[in-house]
């Protein structure tokens, strides 16, 4: 293949409406270039569980894309709390969302486990205080 | 598919202008403006009429059969959609539309608010089935199972898989006919569908119900209202004839009539192409998960919205509330407890992308890098000027080779000044303004 291929997008923090609308977009283009809609799924779904938490607990952060041969890489990037025990962060039905993102439907305890299981590889750096990146890789 | 598909939606051409009104408002952005005139491509059109409501010109027709086809049938029967009902003006019994249809030269009418009924008590049985993928999402509206197939894979198996109460009714329309008269022949039965909008012309015109398309003309709701007009005004005395549908049939005229219907409250129902396309993207998301039912109508305020209709929606709708008032909630019952196999879709919706830059993966890669390169220097304010709805859409007919950077309005007028500035020829300028009646008042001064 060519040069790999890189989407931006820019996350809004405490903005719900617009929450969502990064893993569109990206699924737009997915689809322009022929993706079988089984990678769509899994990609639009980690992409959108990370986004929605970059927007309840980052107050926002950026995703970047790539895309290449073999791989399609997302990582998402904010500068927000971090994740204290990441281990504990990453089962099921654990949060500590607020209540009231909780009363928007938000903060089950899927967000994580969710992007873990629709991704072939997850990584999660984090450091309490300074943000959160994590990696996920979709294998073609 | 994409290829031979038939639409129900084309384009006056003398009539358009080339603006951008269309270019704007079409859900698929399948609009260009070519040569000052509007362009519909055919493989993302999904004939959900938008454009054809937003023409300020009147330059977008919705196609359908015309009225005298009534006359190419021996036994003609009509099958009005409930939207039929609402667009009249005062109007206490819907026996009046039933006579006035007979009048027109219809042997039969089979309503087909009666067959949503029927529709209504199986998609209650269906949603109750264990193997059933939730949301189920209401097959009644052929733009969005269009969109559905061309946009959201991930979401064909929800769609409900039994046929909507138009074919329903077509099917027993003709097993009605042929009981009460054995001497017919097949072709002698014209099952003509008075349909709300392009949509369902389409769909009966691509066979979407496959073998079990059992409608043979359809006729625009626009058209049978005025010729009713006419038939009705002569007759003063009552009709004899009443409807055979209830509340619930005639509610599917109506945004949320066929959700009410599953008497569950958990369904969603939403309507307006833009609002439709908003929840599908979220279902895809499995942002919404715990709803038995999803209704959405392309149309705003349902099928009452359709292009082919007259009345304004809202009042459409309300009418049809004062009409309903003194029915039965449904009269017509299924004869069974499970769904008969013949009122299943055996016609598989397939997936058909119409968005795909190339079948080429690497070039498809190639091409998507040169949109986002050639994005990078687009004003990005989307103002529709070069023939595109937005400047990314732009960029990616610049990739195709359908059209060149210098379409750009934008970019063009920056240049414009820029050479001018280079040149100092005002006069040159003015010239060319003077032509347009357009001179500047600062050129006296100057001299």
């Amino acid at each position: 293949m060519t040069e790999p291929l890189r989407f931006h997008y820019d996350v809004d923090g405490e903005n719900f409406s617009s929450a969502g609308e990064a893993s569109v977009a990206l699924k737009q283009n997915l689809r322009k270039l022929g993706y079988s809609p089984e990678v769509i799924r899994k990609v639009s779904i980690a992409m959108y569980e990370g986004e929605i938490n970059m927007v309840i607990h980052a107050n926002g952060g950026v995703a970047d894309v790539e895309i290449t041969d073999d791989r399609i890489t997302i990582i998402l990037a904010d500068k927000g709390p971090g994740i204290a025990d990441v281990e504990l962060a990453m089962q099921e039905g654990f949060s500590t969302a607020r209540d009231n993102i909780r009363a928007l439907g938000f903060g089950a305890g899927m967000g994580l486990p969710n992007m873990k299981k629709y991704t072939d590889d997850m990584k999660i750096d984090t450091e309490v205080g300074v943000g959160t990146t994590i990696t996920m890789v979709v294998l073609l | 598919m994409a290829v031979s598909y038939k639409h129900s939606v084309s384009l006056e051409t003398e009539k358009c202008k080339g603006c951008t009104t269309c270019l704007k408002r079409c859900p698929t952005e399948a609009i260009r403006i070519r040569d000052g005139r509007a362009v519909i491509r055919a493989d993302r059109c999904i004939d959900c009429g938008e454009c054809i409501k937003v023409c300020p010109y009147k330059a977008k027709k919705a196609t359908h059969d015309p009225l005298c086809c009534i006359g190419d049938y021996k036994y003609p029967v009509a099958l009005p959609a409930p939207s039929l009902y609402g667009q009249f003006d005062r109007l206490d019994n819907i026996g009046y539309i039933i006579r006035g249809l007979k009048d027109l030269g219809f042997s039969d009418v089979f309503e087909v608010a009666s067959a949503a009924e029927l529709v209504s008590a199986y998609t209650r049985l269906y949603i109750k089935r264990e193997d059933v993928k939730k949301p189920v999402i209401s097959s009644a509206c052929p733009a969005i199972v269009r969109m559905i197939s061309t946009n959201y894979p991930c979401l064909l198996d929800q769609v409900m898989p039994i046929l909507p109460p138009m074919d329903i009714a077509a099917y027993l329309a003709r097993k009605k006919v042929k009981e009460l008269h054995p001497e017919l022949k097949d072709e002698d039965i014209g099952i003509i569908f008075i349909s709300p909008c392009p949509a369902k012309v389409s769909y009966v015109k691509n066979d979407f119900a496959g073998e079990r398309n059992y409608i043979d003309a359809t006729i625009s709701v626009r058209d049978v209202y005025f010729a009713l007009l006419d038939v009705m005004k002569k007759r003063e005395d009552e009709p004899l004839e009443a409807t055979e549908a209830g509340i619930i049939g005639i509610s599917w005229a109506t945004a949320g009539g066929e959700s009410t219907a599953i008497f569950n409250t958990s369904y969603l129902a939403a309507d307006g192409i833009e609002n439709c396309i908003r929840v599908l993207d979220q279902i895809d998301n499995s942002e919404i998960t715990d709803l038995e039912f999803v209704e959405l109508n392309a149309c705003d305020g349902g099928c009452v919205g359709g292009a082919m209709t007259v009345t304004n929606p809202f009042i459409a709708q309300a009418r049809l509330q004062a009409l309903k008032r003194y029915l039965p909630v449904s009269p017509n019952r299924p004869a069974s407890e499970w769904i008969p196999e013949e009122f299943f879709n055996k016609n598989i919706i397939e997936y058909n992308p119409y968005n795909l830059l190339s079948d080429d993966k690497n070039e498809a890669h190639r091409m998507m890098n040169e949109i986002q390169n050639i994005a990078k220097n687009l004003p990005m304010i989307d103002c529709g000027s070069c023939g595109a709805p937005t400047c990314m859409a732009f960029a990616e007919d610049i990739v195709k080779g359908e059209t060149t950077a210098d379409e750009c309005t934008v970019i063009m007028r920056m240049l414009f000044h820029e050479y001018l500035k280079q040149h100092k020829d005002e006069a040159a300028l003015n010239k060319i303004r003077g032509k347009r009646g357009m001179e500047t008042k600062t050129e006296d001064k100057k001299e």
